[in-house]
């Protein structure tokens, strides 16, 4: 079968688990199995928060920008989205329905608001972007705070979308948009870091020096991977925006960059699956902090800051550095490295005389990978 | 024309303290070219030490120059060791790492710190005891100056020319100047580096334990999350004046409060409302890190391979 219909039926099968799931976790439950409210919130806010680190991972992980702004463009998605939900959706999905039916409409409209917070935060993160990005490091940290500073302090100032006392939402997140998402996140951040724009982002992380004289236009890449980024922010933005139904600047102050970069920190922050692993941690860290004995939730903020700085005194790598956790590690683990030593079987042979597959057949080779 | 001296004192009282917190930013950048976030604190913890001594030792029943005086410096003297302490633990094991793990190491000894006082203490703001017999004087028609403001002036002008006095004229400071200059040439000079680095650290939380004690006078609100504004600030007063260069943190830290009282004092007139106050700081951030981002004072070094 071509690797196009394998594709199309795995993403169809993917499409039919997460509205089952999205089923499963609402209210009504599926064919009477439904979880409490509490675990499906955990899980939403688990999903949003993977996006955000697989985001932020991109630009900080892979391209080596440090951007501690990300809340910024989170914002600028949720907000823009907002307003488009709350003063012009009901319009356009009663119209919308008379075409194709209430519930398509419904999704559309929710579709169209993504697209536009994602764009819209994209710009954003170009305008904060080709200013900022020719600064090195501890500058652009700075700088990158300050302009989600401003960033808030300005919506705070809009009255259209609520200013101090908070924007009312319609609530349209469910799973099946929460975990497409961040389906589709990962897809795009992995296939962006396994091509040449993603070779050019690591030589960037790596040496910007070497790769500008290599001949790779940093500006234009880190640009690219600072937009592309924020985007992604926006999107988790809406999605945050329309699951908690209400808005305030006080979700986007400087403190939740912090928790998103301890995500990608405590993850590994080259590592796609560090960073989905490093954002189920700290997503559930505050609820198994409320399990224990005494209250020790108000310390939530110092185990946080405990914890950055011991893996940074100890493994600032994180847990998996820039390795990624996935089934080609265990195919690795079984195919004993040449001339290594410490493992027994093929001892010192040479790679060449190893038994191997007698025919390389290309459509399994696509697929091993 | 006396609400602009007004607001030039405001300006000026509020400057001097982001110069003093400014100060040890700047110190720390010029040897270490570490931005330690968690200086700001260092100033909270000052003004919170001032607090708990001034209560303990009975100073806060009435009016007391020397009470507040003894507050002062064994504040400064308390976080100097503090300052100390965080160089030790946070940042000389990792001295040696990447860029990027001795930013996030700073940003978490600072959320460390912050939320340490609020669990400790409660994010309430407390009350400073009043030590100086508030009293106001004009100036110049109907400016008003009052006497914690004078205070303000008076100490960080004699803070800064000690430290003038240090860094130029004294041993210790002519061995800080050469470990700004080259760390490994000035180990080579027989300089114990570390020793310097300590003695760096400790100065400038002196610096900015001072500030904070002082501002708890002026502002007698004090709250565990007052310093991460006002750090964030004298940053950008150090990054205005050229980071690294003590002169340009002092010029820094007084354009930054100016900029900021005229910008909410006449930017009413205008239109831009006072909730834009924290915004002007990282406004001018940004101006100077666009257009001359070795600062004001600062000279551009060449990035080598």
């Amino acid at each position: 079968m071509p690797i196009l219909v394998k594709r199309l039926i795995a993403a169809l099968v993917i499409v039919l688990l997460l509205l089952a799931m999205s089923q499963y976790m609402s209210d009504e439950g599926l064919f009477g199995f439904g979880v409490p409210p509490y675990y499906a919130r955990v899980i939403m806010l688990a999903g949003i928060n993977v996006i955000l680190a697989v985001s932020l991972n991109l630009i900080t992980g892979f391209t080596g920008q440090f951007s501690i702004g990300h809340v910024g463009f989170m914002a600028v998605g949720a907000y823009s989205s907002a307003y488009l939900t709350v003063y012009h959706a009901q319009v356009w999905e009663r119209s919308l329905a008379g075409l194709v039916g209430g519930n398509l409409a419904h999704a559309l409209i929710f579709l169209f608001a993504i697209l536009v917070g994602a764009l819209v935060a994209a710009i954003a993160g170009l305008i904060v972007g080709i200013p900022s990005l020719r600064l090195r490091g501890d500058y652009l940290a700075i700088v990158t705070l300050g302009f989600a500073e401003i960033i808030r302090i300005v919506i705070l100032n809009i009255d259209k979308v609520g200013g101090a006392t908070g924007f009312t939402v319609p609530g349209y997140t469910n799973f099946f948009w929460v975990g497409g998402f961040a389906i589709i996140t990962i897809l795009i951040v992995y296939n962006i870091v396994h091509s040449d724009i993603g070779r050019a982002l690591i030589s960037i992380r790596e040496d910007e020096l070497a790769a500008e004289a290599m001949g790779i236009n940093t500006t234009r890449y880190k640009v690219l991977s600072f937009a592309i980024s924020s985007a992604l922010a926006g999107m988790a933005g809406v999605l945050f925006g329309h699951y908690t139904q209400f808005l305030s600047t006080n979700d986007f102050q400087f403190i939740r960059s912090f928790e998103i970069i301890i995500m990608i920190v405590l993850g590994g922050m080259g590592s796609l699956t560090g960073s989905v692993f490093g954002a189920i941690v700290i997503t559930l860290l505050p609820e198994a902090l409320r399990r224990l004995p005494g209250d020790l939730s108000q310390y939530r903020l110092v185990v946080y800051s405990a914890l950055l700085i011991l893996i940074m005194l100890t493994r600032p790598q994180g847990l998996l550095g820039t390795r990624e956790f996935g089934l080609s590690w265990l195919k690795r683990a079984r195919r004993q490295p040449e001339g290594s030593s410490t493992v027994a079987g093929n001892k010192g042979v040479p790679i060449a005389e190893q038994a191997g597959p007698a025919t390389i057949d290309r459509t399994k080779e696509l697929e091993n990978r | 024309m006396d609400t602009f001296v007004q607001q030039l004192i405001n300006g000026l009282t509020i400057g001097a303290i982001y110069a003093l917190i400014a100060l040890g930013y700047t110190m720390v950048y010029g040897i270490l070219r570490l931005i330690n976030f968690a200086h700001g604190d260092v100033y909270m913890v000052g003004a919170f030490v001032g607090y708990g001594l001034a209560t303990m030792l009975g100073f806060s029943a009435g009016p007391s120059l020397l009470g507040l005086g003894v507050v002062l410096i064994s504040s400064m003297v308390i976080c100097a060791l503090l300052g100390m302490a965080i160089e030790f633990f946070a940042y000389r094991p990792i001295r040696k790492y990447a860029r990027m793990t001795t930013l996030i190491t700073a940003i978490g000894v600072s959320l460390l710190i912050e939320n340490t006082f609020v669990a400790w203490l409660g994010a309430a703001p407390k009350a400073f005891p009043q030590l100086l017999l508030e009293q106001s004087y004009t100036l110049f028609g109907n400016a008003a100056i009052s006497k914690s403001q004078i205070l303000i002036f008076v100490v960080s002008v004699v803070l800064m020319l000690l430290l003038q006095w240090i860094i130029f004229r004294t041993k210790v400071g002519t061995a800080m100047r050469a470990v700004s200059f080259n760390l490994n040439s000035a180990k080579l000079m027989g300089i114990n580096t570390n020793a310097i680095i300590s003695f760096t650290f400790a100065l400038g939380s002196g610096l900015a334990a001072a500030g904070g004690v002082l501002t708890a006078q002026y502002n007698p609100q004090i709250d565990p999350l007052m310093g991460i504004i006002t750090g964030l600030k004298a940053f950008v007063a150090a990054v205005l004046g050229g980071i690294g260069n003590v002169p340009g943190a002092v010029l820094g830290g007084l354009l930054i409060g100016i900029a900021e009282t005229f910008v909410v004092g006449y930017g009413q007139n205008v239109g831009i409302p006072t909730t834009f106050r924290d915004a002007v700081a990282f406004a001018i951030l940004i101006l100077v890190l666009l257009f001359r981002p070795t600062g004001l004072l600062g000279s551009t070094v060449q990035e080598k391979v």
